[in-house]
């Protein structure tokens, strides 16, 4: 079956449903329909805690936000972006006040902003520690009351369409039926969000499997920056579960096995009992999550059941302001790891919390491919460059999903053409492709989550928070031969109802390929930036590496790495310095 | 302890089964494991055909409602010691049609919810130029509680009014319907009235109490209700002695 849209957005999370409301207002002559896996109120933006940031305090300015995203990006990201995004973030954070976002107030009723890691000014807009909740939600109920926007809730996108370099739909399975249709739109935009689940410990969903990056990536879409992935100093062990940064914010401390501020023999400053931006807990997240590994290695963590932890210490905060500023937190040591932050020390560990690199686009969400569009955190603008600071990414999905959508709208409206037969005759070769798998399947002999355990664990092995070259090519190896035997996965699951097996091979098969991607591109970069830390390459290295790793798909299955200069705008390449 | 644990699984597979059957797996049972954890081990390790919903992991995102020895319950947030030494039984969410196994079709409330109007209404929205609508922390704590239901369906499940009269606007849309009405920036609650003072809307509910006590985030749909069947109570009394001009 074939239906047509004007814009398809694929993903229902932050970004998707901004970039869809944002088309409904640029143009509502067309017809915009948002595909997601999961109803969108499900999506992963609903996990994020802390906050977004965007200038509001009158000590602030929109200067001093950009300088610390560019030095919290260890100076890989785009200035030209990071300004857009700074200069665009408070009106969108408004926005969604206007439309009944939450937001946590002063006495006097305006908004109230905290402190974040590597902020120097308090700039962080929340509702209390669950800003991502509040956040989506606003945004979903809001998307209600535009009723042209057609959903596909629970489709899950399989290709995207592509006829002479110009994007022209997808084609989706329906998860309750299992019905496959070709959805033909004149522009797409990814807004699928991450993938850490290639890793086997993290704070990401189940659905966080790289799914976008995967499909933009085999329709000829450049990938950038792929290596760059964030460890999040504090998740809780064997679940994962986020931490959220908001509790250093407030004054919490990381202490080692022997009760000590560590982070003050890393660079970042000297303990006070109240937080100092920019300094010591509110570093920025690579250099915290280092630290830990260092730690580690001196023999001063503690050991558990799920790997060596350091403690995180709220208690000098007291109920009152815990009850009030982390009531999520609260909830979720109470609940998942049996321990009351009010009383007792919370166990942590670093956790692949988010992927800075994505699918290449420009300033406005265009990707490299005509028609295709991606915003929020499957994109790479890049604002984040090696290391994205701390409540940037919430305001990163609304900014640029806004612009994504303005800009599909214009290309919708301008280029409206009849779909080649081509695209439509792909359309059929992939339903049957993906009719053919359950038969297929049925013969295969390797368990998925067998792969699917493996390979987290050779990503882990080979780039965690230090790689090496040695690592790298041990990975890369290893993923080969996973390929292979991805191949011979078997689904035993033979029904079209609701499949969830079929779905799990699919997203595998988008993480092999987002993996592969990282290995390629941390493999070539011979140097240490932000997340990127090779061992045998330590230093930072302007004169190689100021550059964006560019990864494209060859036809052979492999990825082709190429360099596109960082743009710089007013911070020349420095120094990062916290706590100093 | 013991090294195991029983979980009894739903399963419902439409064109093969006529109504579900229980099937039996043995998994690990072991401190921290979710009934989540549980399933999740059946899928990986002995069974790939067992389909249930779930994502976060954290409670928030609302996917894996369940019915758990016969109580509704987000999967990820019950755990198996808890139930030591089990068996456990694990059932989809009561009062909706299954789709498969542990998976049920929510489209109902999805239909129901936009018929509340459960975004922020203003007569005139001003620009953004003038800053944000002032809001006291007070005013944000009238309706805090609930703006925190996650629709994961929970208290549909536990609802006797929703199982007898699937017509029931039910507990989570009433209550986010409420978490607009009673937040100092919106300007809807004459038009949610006709909605909600239908028969449909809250005076089928008979005050059970069940959602609230079903509900994992200390929403309190019944409260919402009662609170909200004073208001409608009163705006019909108002109505009968001053008819309202048209607009």
């Amino acid at each position: 079956m074939t239906t047509f849209h004007d814009v398809v957005v694929i993903g229902g999370g932050g970004a998707g449903l901004r970039a869809a409301i944002a088309v409904a207002e640029t143009n509502p002559a067309l017809r915009v329909a948002v595909v997601s896996k999961v109803y969108p109120m499900r999506s992963h933006t609903v996990s994020a805690e802390g906050g977004a940031a965007a200038v509001a305090a009158d000590d602030d300015s929109l200067d001093e936000h950009a300088y610390d995203t560019v030095s919290g990006s260890d100076w890989l990201c785009d200035q030209d972006a990071v300004e857009a995004f700074v200069a665009e973030a408070p009106r969108e954070l408004l926005r969604l006040e206007h439309w009944g976002c939450p937001w946590s107030r002063q006495p006097d009723g305006r908004i109230a902003v905290r402190a974040f890691g590597g902020m120097k000014k308090k700039r962080t807009w929340f509702a209390a520690d669950r800003t991502g909740f509040h956040l989506l939600h606003t945004l979903f109920q809001t998307a209600l009351s535009y009723s042209d926007i057609v959903r596909y809730d629970e489709w899950y996108v399989t290709k995207i369409l592509v006829d002479d370099g110009r994007a022209y739909g997808v084609v989706a399975i329906e998860l309750a039926t299992g019905r496959i249709e070709t959805i033909t739109a004149s522009t797409v935009i990814v807004c699928t969000g991450g993938c850490g689940r290639v890793y086997p410990f993290t704070t990401n969903a189940n659905i966080k499997t790289g799914d976008g990056m995967a499909l933009a990536y085999r329709a000829g879409a450049a990938l950038k920056d792929m290596e760059f992935v964030q460890y999040h100093p504090t998740g809780l062990p064997f679940t994962g579960i986020l931490i959220t940064e908001a509790t250093r914010a407030e004054g919490g401390w990381l202490l080692n096995k022997d009760g000590y501020r560590y982070l003050q023999d890393y660079d970042l400053g000297t303990p006070s009992p109240t937080p100092v931006l920019r300094s010591m807990e509110l570093g920025p997240r690579d250099r915290l999550s280092q630290a830990f590994v260092h730690e580690v290695e001196k023999g001063r963590t503690t050991d558990t059941p799920y790997g060596p932890v350091v403690h995180l210490d709220l208690r000098h905060l007291g109920a009152k302001l815990i009850d009030a500023k982390l009531p999520f937190v609260r909830e979720l040591c109470t609940n998942y790891q049996n321990i009351d932050p009010v009383k007792e020390l919370v166990p942590v560990r670093p956790v692949v919390h988010y992927m800075m690199g994505g699918i290449h686009t420009d300033i406005r969400g265009a990707t490299s491919l005509e028609g295709l569009y991606a915003a929020g955190e499957v994109a790479c603008v890049s604002i984040n460059g090696a290391n994205r600071l701390g409540s940037n990414s919430l305001p990163e999905c609304l900014v640029f999903g806004t612009r994504a959508g303005r800009a599909a709208a214009v290309f919708a409206g301008r280029y409206r053409t009849a779909v080649p037969e081509a695209v439509l005759a792909q359309g059929r070769d992939e339903e049957r492709r993906l009719s053919g798998e359950l038969a297929r399947r049925a013969e295969g002999h390797e368990r998925i989550a067998d792969i699917r355990t493996e390979m987290q664990t050779t990503m882990e092995n080979g780039a965690g928070i230090y790689r090496d070259g040695d690592s790298l090519a041990k990975a890369e190896h290893e993923l080969a031969e996973l390929r292979l035997r991805y191949q011979h996965a078997a689904i035993d699951d033979h029904s079209t109802n609701f499949n969830t097996e079929l779905i799990a091979w699919l997203e595998l098969g988008f993480m092999l390929d987002v993996a592969e991607s990282i290995i390629a591109c941390a493999l070539r970069r011979e140097e240490s930036r932000g997340a990127h830390q090779r061992t045998d390459f330590p230093a930072r290295d302007d004169d190689r590496f100021l550059a964006h790793s560019l990864v494209r798909r060859q036809p052979d299955g492999t990825g082709r790495v190429t360099y596109l200069p960082v743009t710089i705008t007013r911070w020349p390449p420095g120094e990062r310095v916290y706590g100093r | 302890m013991a090294d195991e644990i029983t979980l009894e699984v739903a399963r419902f597979r439409p064109g093969e089964d006529t109504e579900p059957v229980l099937q039996s797996y043995q998994v690990p049972l072991r401190e921290q494991w979710a009934v989540l954890d549980g399933l999740s081990y059946i899928k990986d390790h002995l069974d790939g055909t067992l389909s249930f919903r779930w994502s976060c992991r954290m409670g928030i995102c609302g996917s894996c409602g369940m019915t758990v020895n016969g109580d509704p319950q987000l999967s990820c947030a019950t755990f198996l010691t808890d139930y030591a030494p089990g068996p456990i039984r694990i059932e989809p969410l009561h009062n909706f049609p299954v789709i498969r196994d542990l998976v049920v079709d929510i489209g109902d409330f999805m239909d129901k919810l936009p018929t509340v109007k459960p975004w922020l209404v203003r007569d005139v929205h001003s620009p953004l130029e003038e800053g944000e609508y002032l809001q006291t922390p007070e005013e944000l704590e009238d309706y805090q509680q609930y703006s925190m239901c996650i629709n994961c369906m929970l208290c549909y499940s536990a609802c006797p009014v929703y199982a007898l009269d699937q017509d029931f606007v039910g507990p989570a849309a009433i209550a986010l319907a409420q978490r607009y009405n009673l937040d100092s920036r919106d300007e809807g609650a004459d038009e949610r009235l006709a909605v909600l003072s239908s028969p449909e809307g809250i005076w089928s509910c008979t005050f059970v109490g069940e959602c609230s006590a079903a509900c994992p985030k200390g929403v309190d749909p019944a409260g919402a209700i009662q609170r909200y069947k004073l208001t409608a109570a009163t705006q019909a009394i108002k109505g009968l002695l001053m008819p309202r001009s048209r607009r």
